[in-house]
């Protein structure tokens, strides 16, 4: 596996029977291939659908039901749509158990920081500040670093999304919860030590006396 | 004609009516559920100095992309430009305005511009460069800011379909935006991919009322 499916596969297996859940556009979208079948998940897309699924074959394409991105996408039995007040009241309201969302910079505080870079790209926040702010649980799932260096660090020099603490961090090297108290490192991935997630994070860990440890 | 039908207004009549400089709401998210005859006609009059309200500007030459593209807009009130390199070079250049709005706060806003409220309470953007010199309200001990209601001089939107009153009944994820800003233009103009008889669409099917639709595009463009 690649990194991203890496991380893909992990944040899969938070998802629960039953949940409602928003999977931000590109890695998480990745979350969805990895969902096991018999796994129900009520997929919510902020443009206005309860129950999306993927493409059911080549030829059902309808410009009328696409995902955020504007792809097409299918619907479920039992998918309902609605408009974009009702859609971000989904979100605001308490009512979307999950969200995935790709990261820039999570900070030791938890705060996530992934809808621009000063001077270098403006694509603007789209639903990201609504759903860090009132989904029931916020994963990002980022890889570990940018070409740049760490993007777990101290503080966010990027301006932030939301001053929600996420509720977890999964990259390709580790599973992080961010807490009141700081960052736990809860287990590593893809065969990394200990001392190799430490040494790739540019903010204090919190390591507690048993960690799982996953080689795949 | 029978009392009840709604007369249609050509698609050159439609956009006509839309003077430089006047703001627009146009539905749509990614192209989905947007208005393109009605875009097409706006670049084809070749207006100029337009406030633009939309979710996003899409992508360059296709749908809200195209009003950019052909230097209609001066102003764009907007939650995502990131799949628009031309919306993004215009800003940086200084030739367009980009206010980014967080996408359920512009939702909101454009609904209290339709249903008469001043503006919305929401948590969204506390604490982020959102909230710079916004008003922040406390109820119950948690933190809102106040954002206040967006309205325009036109709403175009676009409809699955519409029947010979105006009632609209929409699909699927082409509906997002356009039964809220329906509600905030002055001037609500609907397209529709199908006109039917009165009675064909239920009375609970229909999304936004006939008679808040002030003009209905005619099928033909004469």
């Amino acid at each position: 596996m690649n990194d991203k499916q890496i991380i893909a596969k992990r944040v899969a297996q938070e998802l629960r029977d039953g949940d409602r859940v928003n999977l931000g556009i590109g890695l998480p979208t990745l979350v969805a291939s990895f969902l096991p079948p018999t796994l129900k998940v009520h997929f919510h897309s902020e443009n206005g659908i309860m129950g999306m699924s993927p493409l059911p074959g080549e030829g059902f394409e309808d410009r009328n039901l696409t995902d955020a991105g504007g792809r097409p996408v299918g619907a479920m039995p039992g998918a309902c749509a609605f408009d974009s007040a009702s859609s971000f009241g989904m979100i605001r309201g308490g009512h979307l158990d999950v969200t995935v969302l790709g990261g820039l910079e999570v900070d030791e505080l938890g705060r996530l920081a992934n809808w621009m870079i000063p001077g270098k790209m403006i694509p603007g926040m789209g639903g990201a500040m609504d759903l860090v702010t009132g989904a029931r649980r916020v994963i990002v799932a980022m890889t570990h670093n940018s070409p740049g260096g760490p993007k777990i660090v101290g503080r966010c020099t990027l301006p932030i999304t939301s001053i929600r603490r996420v509720d977890l961090i999964v990259t390709e090297l580790a599973v992080i919860q961010p807490t009141e108290a700081g960052l736990v490192l809860l287990e590593t991935l893809g065969g990394a030590s200990v001392a190799d997630v430490v040494a790739a994070t540019g903010a204090r860990l919190i390591l507690p006396a048993s960690l799982a440890v996953h080689h795949d | 004609m029978p009392a009840q039908v709604k007369k249609t207004i050509s698609l050159v009549h439609a956009i006509e009516m839309i003077p430089d400089g006047a703001s627009i709401m146009v539905g749509g998210f990614m192209g989905g559920g947007s208005p393109l005859r009605l875009i097409d006609e706006l670049v084809r009059q070749g207006k100029s100095a337009l406030t633009l309200i939309c979710n996003d500007t899409a992508r360059p030459g296709f749908a809200t992309g195209k009003l950019i593209d052909a230097g209609l807009v001066a102003r764009v009130i907007t939650s995502h430009i990131g799949t628009n390199p031309e919306t993004q070079r215009r800003m940086i250049e200084g030739s367009l305005v980009v206010d980014l709005v967080p996408q359920g706060t512009l939702a909101e806003r454009i609904r209290a511009g339709g249903f008469g409220l001043g503006g919305i309470l929401t948590p969204t953007g506390v604490g982020t460069v959102v909230a710079e010199g916004k008003q922040h309200i406390e109820v119950d001990g948690r933190m809102f800011l106040l954002e206040t209601a967006l309205r325009a001089d036109f709403a175009l939107i676009n409809a699955k379909r519409a029947d010979y009153q105006g009632n609209i009944e929409y699909a699927l994820t082409a509906r997002n935006f356009n039964p809220l800003m329906a509600l905030a233009g002055r001037t609500a103009i609907a397209e529709a991919e199908e006109i039917v008889p009165v009675g064909a669409i239920s009375p609970d099917a229909v999304v936004t009322p006939g008679v808040l639709v002030h003009h209905l595009v005619a099928r033909t463009n004469a």
